[in-house]
């Protein structure tokens, strides 16, 4: 008796809607091991973290709060993946893009702009993103530098970069020497959906980019083209497609969209920059992005399920007393899970008796 | 190399032979998939010291049966005897231990590799220590020239398919099972596999060999079991048979053979290639020196040579998957096309069909519709303002489903899940259904069934017919010699003149494969034939 992989004829479609979920159940079986294993009862802290927040109205706020980044994020990063470049640094572009659009509203701040200011930090803050992600696109087409180091380190400057800005030229002088500027104008801040609550018109703008980039990745040419250079390179050159070139635009889309998170989140939640605005959306839009199987209505979904483990993260901190960092043990285990539940799509598990040896052969 | 048939068992059961047993015998074996009989009660002896053919069109179930011998696949009834010894093949280590080797069709090799250090990936604990030199000298012996250093990516078909002979070779086989070896050597190689092959027989090894190439069989082999639709339909000896009987008992019916109407008018130049020189990025590839040609409207250009002398370059640059150095070195229906994409130049009018299926051709893993558009968006109705049309190409796939007669399971498969010679069907039909004014193809029917191939080859004279150009790259010279009206031989990247088929015999067209007689710095070559 053994267990062997086969190869399926055609991948399973069955499967590959399922996978996810399976992962999902892996993972919260995990967790309620991993709960255990701390001393709290398992069931009990399971309903905190993942039920408790779907009847709380706030919580469901938040919930789509928090998503509205991992959306933008990981819709641009599938976009990447699926061409078969790899940006790992959408944290960076989240940053560059808060400050290059949050320069607008520090230098406006205390004037009588008017209503341009917001729609320019938007611009600018995707342009930023952008031209940030152009670096380690250029450095892998023209020297063929891995982009998955370069995009990575680049957080780091990024980093750094905001936090030299907001405790130095860019600090707030009434500001009792906290390491933040001050506060933004209303011409500079995103208008909320309903009075008084959290939700915010970026939620809006991030179903316009599921929208539209369903449409683009399901119809058009240039989604064809990203999806064949990434699956069959050779294949894509023989069509007439030139992967360098789009190794710099799904760097350059998907960069826009992770700088456009950025300064919706600031101009949205935060209000001010400071040296941190993000609790880790870039690298967990990389979970988002893959559990969402790379489609744009799948990230959507998993943006709201990994919303959920924030949300949830900070429940069980107050009420269980367990580390918050129990959040990033999560999503490390979901994504462990959800690729190694896509062997599937492609395998089927057998289970193969030891063959006997046929008898009564002449 | 050991007297393998020292190992022998004792006798266990009568046979015609006397006391002797066979090496390997299948008793009934069958294998199902579901609801379908891929093998169905075959019974086959495989005897020490000889060459056995293993005859059928794609789909008779010959690729299932050599896969269970080889330990892929378990029989769902039946068993395997070895020696007269029943046994139990789990696996291709269980069959490598009995001494059982396997050379596939399709080469499992890593193409970051180098040669060597495939080689000694697919070897059994075999210690890395040395094994460039092993696989020179068994290459050298052998006469599969290698070079165990060199990186497997840079390599033609033809020279891959020689380090799966070579690594086979060094597990010492018993029975060696070949899968369509010849589809990409010369006649010359080929002879030399065939006197490889012989070599092995003369040692005591039992060599079963699966072909199309009727001739080929009855030229070496000495016992061939046809297998039509899952059964052996007969077992006999090839060279008491035709190639024209043993094509009857493979399908069952007569082959039609491939026509043209005869009266050919060629129209004016539709591809005129000058002076074209070209040196590839990767530094293993083949220069293109100086090379001449053109193909005129209605005509078949043939273009012969061994695999890895500058056909890979030359397509390349032809289709404008790489640019030549000047515009003018190409022209295409009469304008400079050499700094073209290989988009303006369908554009243009032209079409082209690469050696490799999947992966070049196609996306494996897309579906026939998507793969529609590779070489659909260059100039067709199927996308319009940047947006694709679902009904356009699934229409498209349709109308080459019914010209071309490809087999598939349901409407709109991905292209992995059909059969080589069904996949080429498709993509050969794709190009030709856009009626290109000038087809460049290679290696058309590469490891295709017969009946595939002359729909293939008919499809293509029908095109020339119609007022198309024509340029077919093969290593299968009596493709060429079928279909072509001139032929052209290429060699280490130069090109010999072109000379009208019916002018010129095989024995001249090897030399020339072997650089013999080439204009220019051809004499350097003399010396080595």
């Amino acid at each position: 008796m053994r267990l062997a992989l086969e190869r399926r004829g055609e991948r399973s479609l069955l499967i590959a809607f399922l996978s996810p979920l399976l992962a999902i159940a892996l993972t919260l079986a995990t967790g309620a091991a991993l709960f255990a294993l701390l001393g709290k009862p398992p069931l009990e802290a399971l309903r905190i973290y993942f039920l408790d927040p779907l009847i709380d109205p706030w919580a469901l706020q938040e919930i789509v709060v928090k998503a509205t980044p991992l959306v933008l994020i990981a819709v641009g990063l599938a976009v990447c993946y699926l061409a078969n470049a790899w940006n790992i640094g959408a944290e960076g572009q989240f940053l560059i893009g808060a400050i290059t659009g949050g320069w607008v509203a520090v230098a406006t701040h205390g004037t009588d702009a008017g209503y341009w200011v917001l729609p320019a930090m938007l611009v600018l803050g995707a342009l930023g993103g952008a031209a940030y992600a152009l670096i380690p696109a250029l450095f892998k087409v023209r020297f063929g530098a891995s982009e998955i180091l370069t995009s990575l380190m680049l957080v780091y400057v990024a980093e750094l970069l905001l936090d030299w800005l907001v405790r130095g030229p860019w600090r707030d002088p009434k500001g009792f020497n906290f390491p933040t500027t001050a506060e933004f104008d209303a011409v500079a801040t995103m208008p909320t959906l309903i009075e008084g609550s959290r939700l915010h018109f970026g939620a809006i703008i991030a179903l316009l980019v599921v929208i539209g980039a369903t449409l683009v990745l399901g119809r058009t040419l240039k989604g064809f083209e990203i999806k064949l250079v990434g699956a069959a390179p050779r294949a894509a050159r023989f069509a007439g497609f030139d992967d360098k070139t789009l190794t710099v635009v799904t760097f350059a889309i998907s960069g826009a969209l992770a700088g456009l998170a950025g300064i919706i989140e600031v101009s949205a939640t935060i209000n001010h920059l400071q040296p941190n605005i993000s609790p880790g959306y870039g690298f967990t839009a990389i979970i988002v992005a893959f559990l969402g199987r790379l489609h744009p209505v799948g990230i959507l979904i998993a943006a709201l399920f990994l919303a959920l483990t924030y949300i949830g993260g900070e429940a069980a901190q107050i009420s269980l007393k367990v580390p918050l960092d129990l959040t990033k043990v999560f999503q490390g285990i979901l994504l462990f899970y959800v690729l190694a539940c896509d062997t599937l799509i492609l395998y089927r598990i057998r289970l193969i008796a030891a063959p006997k040896v046929a008898h009564g052969v002449r | 190399m050991a007297d393998v048939l020292t190992a022998s068992a004792p006798a266990a059961e009568k046979s015609e032979r006397g006391d002797e047993i066979p090496l390997l015998e299948a008793v009934g074996i069958t294998k199902l998939y579901g609801d379908f009989v891929a093998n169905d009660a075959v019974d086959l002896e495989i005897w020490p010291a000889e060459v056995h053919a293993l005859l059928g069109e794609n789909g008779a179930g010959k690729s299932t049966l050599v896969k269970m011998i080889y330990g892929l696949l378990q029989p769902s009834a039946g068993a395997f005897k070895w020696h007269g010894e029943p046994i139990v093949l789990s696996g291709p280590a269980a069959a490598r231990a009995r001494g059982i080797g396997m050379v596939f069709q399709h080469f499992s090799l890593f193409e970051q590799l180098t040669v060597a250090e495939n080689v000694a990936l697919g070897l059994d604990n075999a210690p890395l220590a040395g094994i460039e030199e092993r696989v020179a000298e068994v290459s050298k012996s052998y006469g599969l020239p290698l070079d165990p250093r060199r990186a497997v990516w840079r390599l033609s078909v033809g020279e891959r398919q020689r380090i799966e002979i070579v690594r086979c070779l060094l597990q010492d086989p018993k029975l060696l099972i070949l899968d369509e070896p010849t589809s990409v050597l010369t006649p010359q190689e080929a002879e030399q596999l065939f006197r490889t092959l012989r070599v092995l027989r003369k040692e005591g090894r039992a060599i079963l060999y699966i072909s199309h190439k009727l001739e080929e069989v009855r030229a070496l082999c000495d016992t061939a079991t046809i297998l039509r639709g899952g059964k052996v339909v007969a077992t006999c000896d090839p060279r008491a048979e035709t190639a024209q009987s043993l094509a009857r008992m493979m399908v069952g019916g007569e082959v039609g053979a491939v026509r043209s109407d005869g009266s050919k008018r060629l129209g004016q130049s539709r591809l005129v290639v000058k002076n074209l020189s070209f040196t590839p990025e990767d530094p293993h590839g083949v220069r293109l020196d100086n090379v001449t040609f053109e193909v005129a409207a209605g005509e078949i250009l043939g273009l012969a040579g061994v695999a890895g002398n500058g056909q890979d370059e030359l397509f390349a640059v032809l289709s404008g998957e790489a640019r030549a150095a000047t515009a003018e070195s190409i022209r295409i229906d009469g304008k400079d096309a050499g700094h073209l994409s290989i988009t303006q130049r369908r554009r243009l009018g032209a079409a082209f069909v690469p050696e490799e299926r999947l992966g070049h051709a196609t996306a494996p893993r897309f579906k026939l519709s998507d793969n529609a558009l590779i070489s659909g968006h260059a100039a067709s109705p199927m996308v319009r303002r940047g947006f694709i049309d679902r009904g356009q190409t699934l229409a498209f796939v349709e109308r080459i489903t019914k010209a071309y007669d490809v087999r598939k399971a349901k409407a709109d498969p991905e292209a992995l899940s059909l059969s080589g010679g069904n996949l080429q069907k498709y993509v050969v039909g794709r190009e030709i259904l856009r009626e290109p004014r000038l087809l460049i193809v290679s290696q058309p029917t590469w490891g295709v069934d017969a009946g595939a191939a002359a729909a293939i080859r008919q499809a293509i004279i029908d095109l020339a017919s119609r007022g198309a150009a024509v340029l077919v790259m093969s290593q299968d010279l009596d493709e060429l010699y079928e279909i072509s009206d001139r032929l052209v031989v290429i060699c280490s990247g130069r090109l010999s003149s072109p000379r009208a088929t019916r002018h010129v015999d095989r024995g001249e067209i090897g030399m020339l494969m072997a650089g013999v007689g080439m204009k220019g710095k051809g004499e350097g070559h003399a010396t080595r034939a």
